[in-house]
C-alpha cells in the first residue's frame, strides 16, 4: 500500500459498559506507525483488553473513534478483520480440528486460495516448531505450544496488523524467551504489533514505544529510555556508607552533596533500611544525568569523609519504577 | 524466518469476503460431522426406532393401539427427531461456546459480519435435522415392514416440510443456544424441551384432540405440532377414500416460516450482544 496513514489510529476513545458506573476505557488517544511494536502496560483491569476490543470489533465504543490502517472500526469491520490478527490470552483453538487443520481452515476463512494455505501451514508449523505435531489433537498440547499455535494461526492470513493480549502471561522462562524471539523476527520483517502486558520486562524487552496504562487512562506514551528519564531515581548512584563515628554522616553528605553533576542527595535510611544494615551504616542515593561517572568521585569523597564504602552501584531503573512514581502503586 | 506471511492476492470486495467466510465456515462445520457420522447416525436414530419398535410394531401386536397408529405416529416421530437433532447441533455448542469456550472467536474473527455468523449456525443445525429425518424413512420401513405406509403423491410437500421443520428447530435452537447459560444446561433439558416434546402433537394428530379442546388450544403454541400436523398431511395415506383430517395446510406454513423467521431475528440479535459487548 502506498498511504501514509498510521498502522493504529486511537482519538478520544472511550468506552462504558452497560450497568458500569466507570468508564473501562476513559478518552484515550494513541497512534501506532506501521511496522512497530507498541505495548500497553497496566495492571490487571487498566482498560488494556477493552482498548484491544475495540479495535479488533468486539467491543463497540461508546464515544471516540479508532482506525487500522485508515480503516474506521465502526463502520468497516469486515475490511478490519481482513487486516487483523488476534492472539488471545487464554486458548480459544478450535478443538473439533486437528492441529494442521486449524491453520488451513483459517485461512479458508479470510479467502487464502486453497495452495497457498496448504503450504504456508506448513511453513508455518515448521517455523513455529510445531512440524512434527501437526496432526495431533490441539487437547495434546502444552500452553506454550497452544500460544505458538494461535500465533501461526493468526498469521495464515497475512494481517497487518497483530493484536497479542498477554502473550507470554502463564508461560515458563524458556517458551517465554522463544515467544520474544519470534515476536521480534516477525516484526523485523515488517508486521506491526500490539501487545498488552502486566510485565514490564516484556515491555522492556520487546516494545518501541509503550503506553503506560491506569484506570482506563493512558498516563504516559513513549520509548522505554524515555519514560525512565520521567522519574528522579532514573539515573541514580547508590552508596552504602559505614560511619565510624556520629558526625563523620555530616561530612559524607557534604562531601557527596559538593560533587560535579549531582543534583540531589537523598539518605536512604529513613525509608526501608536493608534488613542486614547495622547500625552506624546508612545509604545515600546521588541523582544525576550521568550516574555511571560518579562512581570514581563518589568514593573518594567518601573515603576522605572519613566514611567506609560498604557498597556502591549504579541504579538501574525499570518501568515499575516509573509505574510507581505515576501512580503510587505496583503493577501487580 | 522465511517470507511465509506475505500475501499474494487480497480481495477487497466485502460481499465475496463474507461470502466466502460463510463457505468456509458450513464446509468446517460439515467436516467434522462426516467425522463423527456413526455418532450423529445413532444419536439421530436410536430414540425414533425405539418410538417405532413399541408404540406401532409392539402395541398394535398385543391389541393397545389401532392397526393404522403406525401411519399417524410415523409423521410425528420424524418431526420431533429432526427438532431435536436440528436443536442438538446449536444449542450445545453454542451454550458452551459463549460461556466459556470461545472456539467460535476465530470464525468472528473472519471478514464476515456477526449475524452471518448465527446464520451459518442455523443453516447447518437445519441440515443436521433434514439428514436425521430423512434416514427415518428407510429405518422405518426395516422396524415397520408391512405397516409401513407412507402416501407417494405429495412428496414435493414433504420435501418442503421436513425442510421447514429443521429450519424452525434450528432457529428454536439458536434462540436457547443464545439465551441460556451454561450453568442452567439441565434446567433447559427440563423446562423447554420436555414441553415442547409432550405438547407437539408427536404421538397423536391434532384433529383427534376437539374432544379436550383446551389442549387442542395449547397444542397450538408448539411449533412442533406444525412440523408434525404438516408431515401428516404429506405422509399419511387415506383411509378408504378418507383423507386424515390435518391441521390446514397454509397455517402449517405460515407457522413454520413464522416460526424460523422470528427466531432468527431474535436469535441474531442475541447472539450479537453476547459476542459484541
Amino acid at each position: 500500500m502506498t498511504t501514509n496513514h498510521a498502522a493504529i489510529e486511537v482519538r478520544d476513545l472511550v468506552k462504558r459498559y452497560a450497568k458500569a458506573n466507570v468508564n473501562a476505557v476513559d478518552g484515550v488517544t494513541f497512534s501506532v506507525r506501521p511496522g512497530e511494536i507498541f505495548g500497553l502496560l497496566g495492571p490487571n483491569g487498566a482498560g488494556k483488553t477493552t482498548t484491544i476490543g475495540v479495535l479488533i470489533t468486539s467491543v463497540l465504543p461508546t464515544s471516540g473513534a479508532a482506525a487500522i490502517m485508515g480503516l474506521d472500526v465502526a463502520s468497516d469491520p469486515i475490511g478490519i478483520k481482513q487486516r487483523i490478527a488476534v492472539v488471545p490470552q487464554q486458548s480459544n483453538l478450535d478443538r473439533s480440528l486437528r492441529v494442521r487443520e486449524i491453520l488451513t481452515f483459517h485461512a479458508a476463512y479470510h479467502g487464502v486460495p486453497h495452495r497457498e494455505r496448504e503450504q504456508r501451514a506448513d511453513a508455518l508449523l515448521d517455523e513455529l516448531g510445531l512440524g512434527d505435531r501437526k496432526n495431533d489433537k490441539v487437547a495434546r498440547y502444552s500452553g506454550g505450544m497452544s500460544q505458538r499455535l494461535m500465533i501461526a494461526r493468526a498469521l495464515m492470513h497475512a494481517p497487518d496488523v497483530l493484536f497479542l493480549d498477554e502473550p507470554t502471561n502463564n508461560l515458563d522462562p524458556q517458551s517465554r524467551l522463544f515467544l520474544w524471539d519470534r515476536i521480534r523476527a516477525l516484526n523485523a520483517q515488517g508486521l506491526t504489533i500490539l501487545l498488552t502486558t502486566h510485565d514490564m520486562r516484556e515491555a522492556d524487552q520487546l516494545c518501541g514505544r509503550i503506553a503506560i496504562m491506569d484506570k482506563g487512562r493512558i498516563l504516559v506514551n513513549d520509548t522505554s529510555t524515555e519514560l525512565k528519564k520521567l522519574i528522579p531515581g532514573g539515573n541514580a548512584v547508590e552508596v552504602r556508607v559505614g560511619l565510624p563515628a556520629p558526625e563523620t554522616g555530616g561530612h559524607v553528605l557534604e562531601g557527596l552533596r559538593g560533587l560535579e553533576g549531582v543534583s540531589k542527595v537523598d539518605e536512604l535510611d529513613a525509608g526501608a533500611p536493608a534488613a542486614n544494615d547495622e547500625a552506624g551504616v546508612v545509604t545515600y542515593r546521588l541523582y544525576a544525568q550521568n550516574a555511571p561517572a560518579l562512581v570514581g568521585p563518589a568514593t573518594q569523597a567518601v573515603l576522605v569523609a572519613g566514611g567506609q564504602v560498604r557498597d556502591l552501584h549504579v541504579k538501574q531503573p525499570s518501568l515499575e519504577d516509573v509505574f510507581i512514581y505515576l501512580t503510587g502503586r505496583h503493577l501487580r | 524466518m522465511t517470507p511465509s506471511i506475505e500475501h499474494s492476492v487480497r480481495h477487497t470486495n466485502r460481499l465475496w469476503l463474507a461470502t466466502n467466510a460463510f463457505g468456509a465456515t458450513l464446509r468446517r462445520d460439515l467436516a467434522v460431522t462426516r467425522r463423527e457420522l456413526p455418532q450423529f447416525l445413532i444419536q439421530a436414530l436410536i430414540q425414533p426406532m425405539f418410538f417405532l419398535l413399541i408404540f406401532c410394531k409392539i402395541m398394535p401386536s398385543i391389541g393397545l393401539t389401532a392397526g393404522n397408529f403406525a401411519s399417524l405416529m410415523l409423521p410425528g416421530i420424524i418431526g420431533l427427531t429432526e427438532l431435536m437433532a436440528a436443536i442438538q447441533g446449536i444449542t450445545l455448542p453454542l451454550v458452551l461456546d459463549l460461556g466459556f469456550a470461545r472456539e467460535i472467536d476465530d470464525r468472528l474473527l473472519a471478514p464476515q459480519p456477526v449475524w452471518l455468523v448465527a446464520a451459518e449456525k442455523m443453516l447447518f443445525a437445519a441440515m443436521r435435522g433434514v439428514a436425521a429425518g430423512a434416514v427415518i424413512f428407510p429405518a422405518a420401513w426395516l422396524v415397520l415392514g408391512s405397516r409401513y405406509a407412507v402416501r407417494g403423491d405429495r412428496i414435493g410437500i414433504l420435501i418442503g416440510m421436513i425442510v421447514l421443520a429443521a429450519f424452525a428447530g434450528s432457529g428454536i435452537g439458536l434462540v436457547i443456544g443464545t439465551v441460556v447459560k451454561p450453568e442452567q444446561i439441565s434446567l433447559m433439558f427440563s423446562i423447554i424441551l420436555t414441553p415442547l416434546l409432550f405438547l407437539g402433537c408427536t404421538y397423536y394428530p391434532w384433529g383427534a384432540l376437539h374432544t379436550v379442546r383446551w389442549f387442542q388450544v395449547l397444542t397450538l403454541f408448539n411449533p412442533l405440532t406444525y412440523a408434525a400436523e404438516g408431515l401428516r398431511y404429506a405422509m399419511v395415506p387415506p383411509v378408504n377414500g378418507r383423507e386424515l383430517p390435518t391441521l390446514p395446510v397454509q397455517w402449517v406454513l405460515l407457522a413454520l416460516v413464522a416460526t424460523t423467521a422470528l427466531c432468527f431475528g431474535f436469535g441474531a440479535r442475541t447472539f450479537r450482544s453476547r459476542v459484541v459487548s
